[in-house]
């Protein structure tokens, strides 16, 4: 059987189309079949990245018809590494740290189906990294503990809180111009 | 060069010591992905970045040292021919990735090339520790040493959320691999491995053949890693992998005890028949190899075989790969020179222990 699209190689995909409730069988040759969108991957064997990017192009959808209100996740793009969602979907693999930032709404399901239901790190914090990770944690804090000492009108005491809070921004500006 | 000194240089030195419980575990890998914070991933990172990143870590850690792991060395992929990448990839010091696909990879590897430290594979860093026999704990705790040394110069991509960030969603979080090569020949024979792997799967471990292609395992020489890297803490998953283990090699042991009660006579043959092959045969293929080299090492840990050392088994199993076959022989060779190389390598390699016999 010729390949119905170009009609010179022979036919080696062989599938029916539904389309409204109305069948159709395809015959096409590869070529015509990665031309006209048939096939997304070069490489047919099968292999992890197929696995979970059948994973991923299951997600955005799933998504998409929870939260009605949100762009569709395929067209999502990292400032960073210009990665888009659908990139990142079909192999599999993030562009940079940022796109974990960029995709982060749409990353539960998938991690937690890679990784036995779990989404959040337990376990080692880098010595240099986590430090300024401790810092921000208590700067965090600190900004709570001003709001409610304001509440309380006392504001002698907040006044110390304050000064602590830019103390310790300051030093973490510090670090971060000086990693620049 | 003659065979000794081949061996002496083609066997990684940690790989010749013993370990505990060596009979049946052979080594045990921590394995940890990191990745700069700022430059893309190498996927789709430019050459400016992947450049940028052998440039420092070539000037912040070549020839440096750590504790024992001493004269790390930057071995850049680009520099080396075909047949030593592949020679590095057979002694599981880099990956086929970083051997075929990283043009801009590189290595770090310690004299005794316990640390390999791979550059530009799919992470940015991914740096490997052997320790010879069962030892996960300590070798967990001393890639820990080696990660915070790393750390000192390099600022990692790590989320307070997530975790370590890497290229693919199945490493983020601890970026731990931790995995145990173990030589299962009666639970293989007696075909119980393939009823426990599922239960051991159900605890998010996966077990899998090292040598040969997809589920085969050549030698019955069998990993069992981790696959669980987000939301467990690096102890918990070496600990739950750590009582597999135990169990496996319990059961192995009592697989050993009946085969042994219930067909010693059967078994004495299966393993004199395989030793006869090793030391005679002309023409070998690395699948009858591997099986032969799995009886010989089975005979010598329920001593049946007496003059050999152990160390054969992980020996040979390095050795006879096509990449050593040719180095030994300093050409290329067709498969079925190979076969007749490995053969003869084997059969001189035999010929060593009975000298040191004498």
């Amino acid at each position: 059987m010729e390949c119905q699209e170009c009609k010179q190689n022979p036919a080696t995909l062989h599938f029916a189309q539904v389309t409204n409730g109305e069948k159709r069988e395809i015959h096409v040759c590869h070529q015509c079949a990665k031309e006209k969108g048939y096939v997304t991957h070069d490489d047919e064997s099968y292999s992890l990245h197929n696995l979970l990017s059948g994973l991923f192009n299951f997600d955005p959808e799933k998504l998409h018809h929870s939260t009605h209100n949100k762009p569709a996740g395929n067209q999502m793009e990292c400032k960073k590494c210009g990665m888009t969602y659908q990139e990142f979907a079909q192999i599999g693999k993030f562009g940079c740290a940022s796109c974990y930032q960029t995709f982060s709404g749409h990353l539960n399901p998938i991690f937690r189906r890679v990784h036995s239901g779990n989404t959040t790190h337990d376990g080692k914090v880098p010595k240099r990294v986590g430090k300024d990770i401790s810092a921000r944690r208590k700067v965090k804090e600190l900004k709570w503990k001003l709001q409610q000492l304001i509440a309380e009108e006392a504001f002698e005491d907040a006044a110390k809180i304050r000064d602590q809070i830019k103390e310790m921004e300051r030093t973490l500006n510090q670090r971060e111009e000086g990693e620049d | 060069m003659g065979l000794e000194q081949f061996i002496n240089e083609a066997i990684s030195p940690w790989l010749k010591e013993d370990g505990p419980d060596s009979d049946i575990v052979m080594s045990s890998r921590i394995r940890l992905a990191r990745n700069f914070e700022k430059s893309p991933f190498p996927l789709i990172a430019n050459q400016e970045h992947l450049d940028g990143i052998l440039y420092f870590l070539e000037k912040e850690f070549n020839h440096r040292s750590y504790a024992n792991y001493e004269q790390l060395e930057f071995v850049r992929m680009a520099d080396l021919k075909p047949t030593e990448k592949q020679v590095l990839v057979e002694k599981h010091l880099i990956s086929p990735h970083l051997a075929d696909k990283s043009t801009y990879g590189a290595a770090l590897i310690s004299k005794n090339e316990q640390v390999s430290i791979m550059i530009n594979e799919e992470d940015h860093i991914r740096m490997q520790l052997y320790f010879p026999g069962f030892q996960l704990e300590k070798a967990l705790e001393e890639a820990f040493q080696i990660d915070d040394w790393l750390e000192e110069k390099i600022d990692y991509a790590f989320d307070e959320e997530r975790g370590y960030l890497t290229s693919c969603p199945t490493n983020v979080g601890t970026g731990l691999r931790a995995s145990v090569m173990m030589h299962l020949p009666a639970l293989a024979m007696t075909r119980k491995l393939n009823r426990m792997i599922p239960a051991i799967n159900q605890l998010g471990l996966v077990v899998r053949g090292i040598y040969g292609e997809g589920s085969e395992a050549l030698g019955n020489i069998f990993q069992i890693s981790n696959q669980v890297t987000l939301g467990r803490s690096e102890q918990d998953i070496i600990e739950d992998l750590t009582s597999v283990v135990e169990k496996l090699i319990e059961q192995e042991r009592h697989a050993r005890t009946l085969l042994r009660q219930q067909s010693e006579l059967e078994l004495e043959d299966r393993i004199f028949r395989s030793y006869g092959i090793l030391e005679h045969s002309r023409i070998i293929e690395s699948k009858e190899t591997a099986k032969c080299l799995s009886d010989v090492r089975l005979g010598i840990d329920l001593g049946y075989i007496h003059h050999i050392s152990k160390s054969i088994l992980n020996e040979l199993m390095v050795l006879t790969q096509p990449a050593f076959l040719q180095q030994y022989a300093r050409r290329m060779l067709t498969p079925h020179e190979r076969d007749v190389f490995r053969a003869s390598l084997i059969r001189e390699r035999f010929t060593l222990e009975q000298r040191e016999e004498l």
